[in-house]
């Protein structure tokens, strides 16, 4: 966790553990009613950690290297790879081939399929 | 001429040899090239940008191209070898021979995914995954795991019978048979396909895992049975698209290759079925 220390880490992860389970859906429905204003709209910020790793996403400026939208999504401080799709689902580089509703869930997937793997920075330019 | 066979029907003798072309390729470092291909246009593509290699009209003869390549360079190492192809709305199951040991090696373990058996285990020391998308150098798989089935052959033939080959705005929210068997919309055929095999098959790096272009020599045969079923319907679009291949423009990242030149796929190989 390059950006985060340990205790920062451990004290958000005990702070969202009882929560996440009743928070989660309103804060999906809330992403996805937000992505429901049009295809240039960008998602709310998030920041949470889920399943011990600090997963944020947030609008980014000037567009950039990636496809997101202008919206970035990092895992433990390195930017995921996302991807807004026609209909304002969400992929990304390590969970391709299967759309989720919003940048979270696909950050959360992202965490999951990592079981614990760091990502690796993808090439900017 | 190549032949491109049903992967359920190689000889045990195919199947090594097609085994250790792989393999020659990945030692010689040209396997991993074709890895960061792949990633670098599915990182690429977008929606509403320029878009090649997915999610667009030239999904299919882009990954022709790019399965052609591929084959071209197994012939390299040794000119016996063919692609052959996974019907997986027949082989569906785990258990079939295609991941038994003597091919491709089965599912991964539970704890952390890794294939402990067949020549592409990490265990056997000949296959590193290099160009990867996070630390994990093994190759993974979680066979039905991330979606339960793959496609029927009815939801198969729902697809074939779409007269139309894509629609605007060509792209993942298109209406048609291009995005129908990609599987962004409807039934879900080619996408499904990887999020079942699960492991680096579901992510941009996919061909890190062999299966890659056996699922796509099939998506491609499936390609070539829609064209004999509609005789009177082609590649769409004709013309003047903006950041889409048309019928008649090159294609990165080669450039000297049209959609139309790679309609006819008998002009490179054909299947043990035509």
């Amino acid at each position: 966790m390059p950006e985060l220390s340990r205790r920062r880490a451990l004290t958000a992860a005990a702070a969202v553990t009882g929560a996440a389970l009743v928070t989660v859906p309103a804060a999906r429905a809330d992403d996805t009613h937000h992505d429901a204003h049009g295809s240039h709209g960008s998602p709310e910020p998030f920041d949470e950690v889920y399943k011990g790793r600090r997963i944020q996403g947030r609008p980014t400026a000037g567009g950039g290297h990636h496809h997101g939208g202008g919206y970035g999504v990092y895992v433990d401080g390195v930017e995921l790879h996302v991807m807004r799709n026609a209909d304002g689902t969400w992929i990304s580089v390590v969970s391709h081939y299967d759309p989720v509703p919003t940048p979270r869930a696909a950050a959360r997937a992202a965490v999951d399929e990592l079981r614990g793997a760091r990502l690796v920075p993808f090439p900017t330019g | 001429m190549t032949v491109r066979k049903n992967q359920a029907s190689l000889t045990s003798d195919e199947k090594r040899r097609f085994v250790a072309a792989v393999l020659d390729l990945k030692r010689s470092g040209r396997y991993d090239a074709f890895v960061t291909t792949h990633n670098a246009f599915i990182l690429g593509d977008t929606d509403n940008g320029e878009r090649t290699g997915h999610r667009s009209p030239s999904f299919l003869p882009w990954h022709r191209r790019f399965l052609l390549e591929f084959e071209r360079a197994l012939q390299s190492v040794d000119a016996s070898v063919a692609l052959p192809y996974w019907d997986w709305s027949t082989d569906r199951s785990p258990r079939s021979s295609l991941w038994a040991p003597d091919f491709l090696g089965g599912s991964g373990r539970s704890r952390d995914g890794q294939v402990m058996d067949g020549p592409f285990a990490a265990s056997a020391g000949n296959w590193a995954v290099n160009v990867r998308v996070d630390g994990r150098t093994y190759l993974r798989r979680a066979l039905g795991a991330g979606v339960r089935e793959l496609p029927t052959r009815s939801e198969v033939e729902s697809v074939l019978s779409m007269a139309t080959y894509d629609m605007a705005p060509w792209n993942s929210g298109s209406d048609g048979f291009r995005n129908h068997l990609e599987g962004w919309r409807g039934v879900n055929l080619h996408n499904r396909v990887h999020v079942w095999v699960g492991g680096q098959m579901a992510t941009g790096v996919s061909p890190n895992d062999p299966v890659f272009w056996l699922h796509h020599a099939y998506i491609d045969r499936l390609w070539a049975q829609w064209q004999r079923r509609h005789p009177g319907s082609t590649y769409l679009p004709g013309g003047g698209t903006p950041d889409v291949v048309d019928l008649h423009e090159t294609m990165k990242p080669w450039n000297d290759t049209t959609p139309a030149d790679l309609l006819d796929h008998t002009a490179h190989y054909t299947f043990d079925t035509d």
